[in-house]
């Protein structure tokens, strides 16, 4: 087990550095180089010139290459050009807030999405399995931002049921202990400060949730279709296992895997997609900063979050390779 | 947001985990499970039927696709998409730029014209033929999601076509290539596709061709993986076997034999990507990064730019919204049809 | 058998949709309004301030917020734009209009315990004054070398000689400060919140404070983001400032020198999003905001809250850039264009109630403002004729407008660029539409990226030059226009201290100007606030710089 989480971690190495040298590649092939985005577009040749050498773009390119790579192994993303600090510190201030959205999402598609699919295979053909997968098809094809501004017209602004805006009401009296709002109210008991950022948590994770509850919904049912028809099924059946035993030993445990699969794979469009959503809700978290970062052409800030979707995803997926490795024996061997 | 392959290939098709992926695959098996989707697509080419031939294999699909109802309510939508986009200039009444009305909207004071006699889905907030607006638009937005597919394909064709031609046919340094073109594939599929969409606008800065661009660049990934899949797959059947055995030159062969019969699950995969290309252009128009003429008529511009009337005048939403989901919802339709009626596993 | 099992999903369901409902019960029980006269008053601005020390801003939001922190000479009058005393009790110019007497108000407090005395107005201006290295930059001290010019010792030759010259305490409450030469920007530069007095002990601690980084990328020094470094004389102390939340704290002065501010804490929370501002305030979240969307305010009216009206002060432009395209040169190119746009459409259709057609370049509230200028009626036919006279049937220009912000003169930026365009098309222009965000914006059209532009102005004090001299006073990349005699004009008009003659003059310069025609006028629109319906609001004031001290909860 050991060995096959160290063989697959050492397999990051590779892909994590070739990232590294598209992106920059990428920084290289900015229209006018690097120093456009950071000069302002009346600069002269010769501030152009002074800071290309003071960036260091003068010399060549391996040199530049091995100085980026040392930066970003340092934790230096540069500096955000629409803040004047350290894109780094930007993305920690403000992960807390993503992550808590991210996390209400996944909760919300995994806890209403696997029941459904479930349902929907077992009465395959039916209203429910219509509706379920008629549903996620439109989920899939509604646009993420109309929805959220849907739900806000709706549950903020007509019922006023939900908060339209923000991470926390204003004015709340609240001991910050780490950033993440409804941990710190657990852990300091101020069960207030939890209801409150529930409550503004609710509509932006119901927006979010939309494309990974459709992709579950449809993983799920296609998975516990095809578990169903397995052999092992018909033989635990036919042996006369209770149908419970058969449907939690056999049918879900291997439905799983796919599923388990498919929320490590969407973590990475979560967070592309909390750009659009935490831009509707004025939600104050990585997403509306990589929004802004977009309008000012925030070049370090851009480059950041793709470097940080980038490994985010690959360490997830590592989780789910090896929650996956212990779901199966048989991905171990291979 | 559907910017992930699970998005648009939804895996009906739960592979089996020890099944992995096909040989030459390189990168960490992680990423290539994000992959296996697209390879699966890819073989679906494949060596069955083999007596038969490739036209036996789109009768059949064809009768299959005859009989499902999902595949012939997409290509209702679909036909019905492309024949108004086609033919938009006939059909719009007025001018889609013109603010006939201009002096009868007061969106400063909420006053809106709905539908009417002369404008079946009344004005937009600065006085111009919504019905128009939307039919003008239909083109444009075909215009974005071709565009796009073609630049994704484009792409894709070159750098997948290359590796699956490589690795085929070319010995070691065939696997070599193949190797280093898909370890870049494999890293740029580790992206959500609108997150790369973003980036490449956001620096490029916001016009049509952008938008254009930067979704087609997020689907070459997933072009170039399906179309080195198919081709691999297609190289290894009995007639590439028996041509190379007749001493027929390696890149004929490519361009004669395994491109051609290559092509079934590219369509598919275009059919689905188009859905996405219509989608993620609505949300780059959102981030401010679609065509900075707000007079040119483009549905996902509209949704975009219709928003803030959503709670005064709700119609100049949902119009576009709703055409928006539909003919994406069309697309997807027959995409899926298209890949079950192709796919012997999903059929049972 | 089949029921047992999925019993368990659906039981799922039914406790999260009963978790929805009780969620729908208590928030309701929340939403009563503040009955607690200690709750802090909530208050949406557009976007986040940009440092805590307002000599290092140029925009409004943060001086929205340093307004009420830090106090300066001379203000203006609560709702008005007449200027009154501030920190200085009463003030005298000489004769010539280079010596400016201030006799400060005696027994004022800053928050740090400091007192305030001649000496400490005379520290904070000499610092000022002889700032160095990046501070010079114009990003960094804006209104500085607006008002004053260059510094002590100038680090960039292309900055002028500085106008200030001296500060001297001739006793405990007079400071006197020297000027080199009279300019009507006087005595209106001292009202301008980038100079908020701070404390003796707050300038020691700041002395070596360095701006590090290079031009367009400066990391201000850390100071500026501590709340409580810096202290001022203000109604309120800067309590703590959110970057995260982009929100600000701000909690009562108890030692203030006046009347103490009626809410014990405000807060001060950015929503960029007009939209999402207006839905924060139904939902409750917030209890005011700045820059209401025209059609929102009937509706916000209707519901109950209060939209007090603010007076005019303020102008919209669409500029013609003389130079990026060499067609515009022509006088009668520039009058066919003014033809054909219908302002009049802009003005009822987009712009808010109480906007008017601006017919020159500075609102009707100012004194100097002219009746004989020339007007410019919507009349495309005439348009389309004077471009064939000038022998321009296939004029191509580019059109720049500004994505995702509103100004308070220009409500929707796209919706008016879209209204003109159609306009200039129909009289057979080419429009190439090019957009830059507002960060963007401002820079490319300040250089001459864009042949037509919209902008405009709020202005800051009381005095034609505000508006006029901010274009017009030397050749510049933003309009392209080489006029030696309206520069000449101008400077003479700004310099003499004859309020009557100058004001004469100014009269003189709009008719010039109109017939110049640098770019044409378009609007001139009071921008919307708004209040709850249990707040008694602050004086609205007409250059946007309410006091928010004067704002307390209603007594129920």
């Amino acid at each position: 087990m050991l060995r096959f989480i160290v063989r697959r971690t050492l397999q990051l190495i590779p892909t994590l550095g070739g990232l590294s040298i598209l992106l920059f590649i990428w920084l290289q092939r900015l229209p006018g180089g690097p120093e456009y985005a950071l000069l302002p577009d009346d600069a002269t040749e010769e501030q152009r010139a002074q800071l290309r050498r003071s960036l260091g773009l003068e010399e060549p390119l391996t040199v530049q290459y091995v100085r980026f790579l040392r930066n970003i192994l340092q934790g230096d993303l540069g500096t955000s050009l629409q803040t004047g600090r350290p894109v780094v510190e930007e993305f920690f201030t403000r992960f807390p807030a993503t992550f808590e959205l991210a996390l209400t999402a996944i909760l919300i598609a995994v806890t209403v999405g696997i029941p459904l699919g479930y349902l929907a295979a077992r009465r395959r053909g039916g209203v429910l399995d219509f509706a379920a997968v008629g549903g996620s098809l439109i989920g899939i094809c509604t646009p993420v931002f109309f929805l959220a501004f849907l739900l806000k017209v709706v549950f903020a602004e007509r019922l006023g049921v939900f908060p339209s805006a923000f991470r926390l009401s204003p004015g709340l009296n609240r001991t910050d202990l780490s950033g993440f709002v409804v941990l710190d109210g657990l852990r300091t008991g101020e069960l207030d400060v939890v209801w409150d950022a529930l409550m503004h948590l609710a509509l932006p994770g119901l927006a979010l949730a939309s494309i990974p509850l459709a992709v579950i919904v449809r993983m799920t049912r296609a998975s516990v279709l095809e578990v169903l028809d397995e052999d092992y099924v018909r033989t635990a059946n036919a042996k006369g296992l209770q149908r419970r035993t058969v449907r939690g030993r056999h049918v879900l445990r291997n439905a799983m895997l796919p599923v388990v699969t498919a929320i490590g794979l969407l973590t990475g469009s979560l967070f592309a997609g909390a750009v659009l959503t935490e831009s509707v809700f004025a939600f104050p978290g990585v997403g509306s900063f990589v929004y802004a970062a977009t309008q000012t052409r925030d070049y370090p800030v851009l480059t950041g979050f793709i470097l940080l979707i980038a490994t985010m995803y690959v360490l997830i997926n590592l989780l789910v390779d090896i929650s996956y490795s212990l779901l199966d024996p048989r991905v171990r061997a291979q | 947001m559907p910017t992930t392959p699970n998005a648009q290939n939804p895996a009906e098709d739960a592979q089996d985990p020890g099944a992995g992926a096909p040989e030459g695959s390189g990168g960490t098996s992680l990423l290539t499970r994000k992959a296996d989707r697209i390879d699966r697509l890819a073989e679906l080419m494949g060596p069955r039927d083999d007596g038969s031939g490739g036209a036996g294999i789109w009768l059949t699909a064809f009768r299959r696709l005859r009989r499902s109802p999902m595949a012939i309510s997409g290509a209702v939508v679909v036909a019905l998409f492309v024949l108004v986009a086609l033919f938009a200039p006939l059909i719009a009444p007025y001018s889609a730029t013109a603010q006939t009305w201009g002096g009868e909207v007061f969106p400063n004071q909420n006053i809106f014209v709905g539908p009417r006699a002369e404008n079946w889905l009344g004005l937009d907030n600065l006085g111009r033929d919504q019905f128009s607006r939307m039919v003008i638009g239909a083109r444009q937005t075909l215009l974005v999601g071709v565009v796009a597919t073609l630049v994704g394909f484009g792409a894709g064709a070159l750098l997948g076509g290359t590796a699956g031609a490589a690795a085929t046919l070319g010995g070691r340094w065939g696997a070599l290539i193949d190797n280093v073109i898909m370890r870049v594939i494999d890293m740029m599929l580790a992206l959500p596709t609108l997150l790369l969409a973003v980036t490449v606008a956001a620096l490029v800065g916001p016009s049509l061709t952008t938008v254009m661009l930067a979704v087609g660049i997020a689907q070459v990934p997933i072009f170039a993986r399906l179309l080195r899949g198919a081709m691999i797959s297609q190289g290894n059947r009995d007639y590439v076997v028996a041509a190379r055995a007749l001493g027929v030159r390696r890149h004929k062969i490519a361009l004669t034999h395994i491109l051609p019969n290559s092509l079934g699950p590219v369509i598919v995969q275009s059919t689905l990507t188009l859905a996405t290309a219509i989608i993620d252009a609505a949300a780059l128009s959102y981030l401010g990064l679609g065509n900075p003429d707000p007079s040119f008529p483009e549905w996902g511009t509209m949704l975009a730019d219709a928003q803030r009337f959503l709670s005064s005048a709700p119609q100049l939403a949902v119009y576009p919204a709703l055409a928006i989901i539909v003919t994406a919802l069309g697309f997807t339709l027959l995409g899926e049809a298209m890949r079950e009626a192709l796919d012997p596993k999903l059929r049972k | 058998m089949f029921t047992k099992s999925s019993r368990k999903p659906l039981a799922l369901l039914a406790a999260a949709a009963s978790v929805a409902l009780l969620a729908t019960a208590c928030a309701e029980s929340e939403r009563d309004p503040a009955a607690d006269s200690s709750a802090p008053f909530v208050f949406a601005s557009a976007g986040d301030i940009k440092s805590l020390d307002p000599f290092l801003a140029s925009d409004g939001e943060t001086f929205r917020y340093s307004r009420q922190v830090y106090e300066t000479l001379l203000e203006h009058e609560s709702g008005g734009s007449e200027i009154v005393g501030g920190l200085a009790e009463t003030w005298e110019q000489s004769e010539d209009g280079t010596e400016w007497t201030f006799n400060l108000r005696d027994g004022v407090l800053f928050h740090d315990g400091d007192e305030l005395t001649a000496e400490v107005v005379c520290a904070n201006f000499d610092r000022w004054h002889n700032l160095t290295g990046a501070w010079q930059s114009s990003n960094n001290s804006y209104y500085w070398q607006t008002i004053f010019g260059g510094f002590a010792e100038n680090e960039d030759e292309g900055l002028p000689d500085s106008r200030y010259v001296s500060c001297e305490a001739t006793d405990e409450l007079t400071a006197v400060i020297t000027i080199s030469e009279y300019s009507s920007i006087f005595p209106g530069g001292f009202s301008l919140a980038a100079f908020g007095i701070l404390s003796p002990t707050s300038l020691e601690t700041i002395a070596d404070a360095e701006i590090t980084g290079e031009e367009g990328s400066y990391t201000l020094p850390d100071y500026t983001s501590e709340p409580g470094a810096v202290a001022g004389t203000g109604p309120f102390t800067a309590q703590e400032w959110n970057r995260d939340q982009a929100e600000v704290t701000l909690a009562r002065f108890d030692d203030y020198w006046g009347d103490p501010a009626g809410f014990e804490t405000m807060i001060l929370r950015a929503i960029p999003d007009e939209t999402a501002r207006r839905q924060a305030l139904e939902a409750g979240d917030i209890h005011g905001y700045d820059l209401v969307a025209p059609a929102d305010v009937e509706p916000l009216v209707e519901a109950g809250f209060q939209v007090p009206t603010r007076e005019v002060f303020n102008v919209l432009y669409l500029a013609f850039q003389q130079e990026t395209s060499e067609e515009l040169a022509d006088i009668e190119v520039r009058r066919a264009l003014a033809h054909a746009v219908d302002r009049q459409r802009i003005v009822d259709t987009i712009l808010p109630a109480g906007g008017e057609v601006a017919t020159q370049f500075h609102p009707d509230t100012l004194d100097g403002w002219s009746e004989d200028v020339t007007t410019y009626d919507y009349d495309p036919e005439l348009a389309e004729e004077m471009l064939a006279d000038a022998g321009q049937e296939d004029l191509t220009l580019d059109f720049c407008y500004p994505t995702e912000v509103t100004r308070p003169y220009m409500p929707a930026p796209r919706d008016i660029f879209d209204v003109i365009s159609q306009d200039l098309e129909s009289v057979g222009v080419t429009v190439e539409p090019k957009s830059f965000e507002w960060t963007e914006y401002v820079p490319n059209t300040d250089s001459g990226e864009c042949s037509l532009y919209l902008l405009g102005w709020t202005g800051d004090y009381n005095d034609a030059y505000n508006f006029l001299g901010t274009w017009f006073s030397v050749k510049n990349d933003a309009w392209g226009m080489d006029e030696p005699e309206l520069f000449d004009a101008m400077a003479e008009a700004s310099g003499n201290p004859d309020p009557e003659e100058r004001n004469a003059a100014y009269q003189g310069l709009n008719e010039q100007i109109m017939d110049v025609l640098p770019g044409l006028p378009i609007s001139s629109s009071p921008p919307s606030i708004v209040f709850a319906e249990n707040v008694n609001p602050p004086e609205v004031s007409p250059l946007t710089q309410e006091n928010f001290s004067e704002g307390s909860w209603k007594e129920d």
